[in-house]
């Protein structure tokens, strides 16, 4: 099966530090990947390239073929990969409705000047996908009054709207008691699943990333340590020794 | 979103106002002509400080509208106060479009400090140009409507606060729909966070030009104005204390509401108008009094007043974030 994301010898450097040091990876449509690694590791060094915020300092990124390492973070959403952000980033003054809404709104070519922000469809389709989340009953209400893990899930349904054919997730259920962190990530897979085959989750929540990921890529200090089935991954002695901390 | 008025309803509140000019006594209508004026300049400064940035130098767009038409008045002798009109806005429109899209890629302070950098040098150009009539300007004559002269004082003030109250009421229109749009929304999300507006597909520089667009064809079509009543236009059209007095409307107004625009603009050359009357040596003390009063009492400007309620949720500030950092690194 040709990977949607082909990622090739990427390289990137912040002065002397290295956040990518000949990353390759290629990621299958269909699957459920985990990044892992220490803070600082690369992980969303990594995300940022792939999304276009980074540009890397030599190597490709493919999107079905495409290189799409030197475009914007607008081309690349344009072009099917989708994220949500550690600290979510939503329209504070807005309220959950809205901000579905402005999302919706960069679907088209172009926006229209003069259609109410609230056309019915518009509004149908963001209360559909807030409904997804379990948040429709706050459609209406401002971001700045929601708590932090119902943001977090607002965020992940922005990402949602151009049912992108790559969605990557920074740490979706950070932020979230352990009592619902299960519960947190168990909606996020459900509401995700009809618009978004592949997935990619920065996680350090072991748990949450044995239960859910096809497969787990481990970084260490801006290269792949370890990648592949998550039991393998998470035993995987440097992996235990550097990222998850099992061993002395 | 909240739906207020209906365009129909406010089509006929503009017909009322413009009737109304019928009872005005005669200064009164001068009055309003320049309050109408500031107030089409104001709006577009309200129209762009919902994306979060703030033009300092709005007398640019101004002074090309207002010169573009005193040039084909007295080149070509077009007279018509609604084709002037539209001469100015597309003067304005003009050089909107070519600095808007080089303009937009920055924000906060940098942006508006740009359009006052760009003001003054227009400024500087038009005070060197002798073709022009330096730093003394020129003349033009009294403005026609549909091939109509007024002789008549009181009948050209009322034309022309009427083609005014026309004009400015439409645009008011127009950015009561824009705002309630889906650009009009996407315009405050850029004011928020322009990073995730990328991220989302959308172009925020795209958002913010034609935005800037919009606020130079309503600051050039406010030029025509101005000149049209002073029939008169010098360099100081550009210059940056003109500038700064549309940006006063625009504070004292407030960004929720197009209403308070007017409001604001007419309060402000009524406050001018008297103190310059009854203290006419301390006239900027009074002024600079009401508009600290304005900014204490009502932060979010002469609109909060009636908008407070209606979206209480929604807060806006009456001055956009200047200095705020636009967006935020994932």
């Amino acid at each position: 099966m040709n990977p949607v994301l082909s990622v090739s010898r990427l390289e990137k450097r912040f002065g002397a530090v290295v956040a990518a040091d000949a990353l390759t990876l290629d990621i299958p449509a269909g699957q459920k990947i985990s990044l892992i690694g220490a803070n600082g590791a690369g992980k969303t060094t990594f995300v940022n390239m792939v999304t276009g915020y980074l540009k890397p300092d030599s190597g490709t990124i493919l999107l079905d073929g495409m290189d799409i390492g030197r475009r914007s973070p607008r081309s690349v959403a344009r072009l099917g990969i989708s994220r949500s952000f550690q600290i979510p980033q939503l329209f504070v003054e807005l309220t959950a409705a809205e901000n579905l809404t402005v999302a919706i709104s960069g679907i088209g070519t172009r926006m229209s000047l003069r259609a109410p922000a609230e056309a019915q469809g518009r509004r149908d389709k963001a209360v559909e996908l807030l409904q997804r989340f379990g948040l429709a009953d706050l459609a209406d209400r401002p971001i700045s009054e929601l708590a932090g893990g119902v943001r977090k899930l607002i965020d992940i349904a922005m990402a949602l709207v151009r049912r992108p054919k790559l969605l990557l997730l920074d740490e979706p259920t950070s932020g979230v008691s352990a009592e619902e962190k299960f519960t947190t990530m168990d909606r996020v897979i459900h509401a995700v699943a009809p618009d978004a085959a592949t997935i990619v989750f920065v996680e350090h929540d072991m748990e949450i990333v044995s239960r859910y990921a096809d497969r787990v890529v481990a970084f260490y200090q801006g290269r792949i340590l370890a990648d592949g089935l998550p039991a393998d991954v998470l035993n995987n002695l440097e992996v235990r020794r550097y990222v998850t901390g099992g061993v002395r | 979103m909240k739906k207020g008025l209906h365009p129909l309803v406010m089509i006929a509140l503009v017909a009322m106002v413009t009737l109304a000019g019928r009872a005005l006594p005669t200064w009164t209508l001068s009055l309003a002509t320049i309050a109408a004026s500031n107030a089409l300049i104001a709006l577009g400064i309200v129209v762009l400080a919902r994306t979060g940035n703030v033009s300092f130098g709005q007398g640019l767009f101004f002074a090309a509208g207002g010169y573009g038409v005193a040039l084909i008045a007295n080149t070509w002798g077009l007279t018509d106060a609604v084709a002037q009109v539209i001469v100015g806005a597309a003067c304005g429109g003009l050089l909107g479009l070519v600095i808007g899209p080089l303009i937009a890629r920055y924000s906060g302070i940098f942006f508006g400090m740009l359009t006052l950098a760009l003001s003054m040098v227009f400024y500087g150009a038009l005070v060197k140009s002798t073709a022009l009539g330096g730093s003394d300007g020129f003349n033009v004559g009294r403005p026609s409507l549909f091939g109509m002269s007024f002789t008549d004082p009181r009948e050209a003030d009322f034309m022309l606060y009427a083609v005014s109250v026309i004009v400015t009421g439409f645009a008011g229109i127009a950015a009561t729909i824009l705002f309630r749009s889906e650009f009009g929304l996407a315009s405050l999300a850029v004011r928020e966070n322009n990073l995730r507006v990328e991220y989302l597909g959308l172009s925020a520089n795209r958002i913010i030009s034609i935005n800037f667009l919009i606020a130079a064809i309503f600051a050039g079509a406010s030029g025509a104005f101005a000149l049209m009543a002073q029939r008169h236009i010098d360099p100081q059209f550009a210059y940056w204390t003109t500038s700064g007095e549309f940006v006063f409307v625009a504070v004292l107004a407030g960004n929720q509401s197009v209403a308070a625009v007017f409001v604001a603009s007419m309060a402000l050359e009524l406050v001018r108008s008297f103190s310059n009357l009854y203290l006419p040596n301390t006239w900027q003390l009074v002024l600079g009094v009401f508009l600290l009063g304005v900014i204490l009492f009502l932060p979010r400007g002469i609109g909060s007043l009636w908008i407070r309620d209606r979206h209480r949720r929604r807060h806006i500030s009456a001055t956009p974030p200047l200095t705020a950092e636009r967006g935020a690194a994932p």
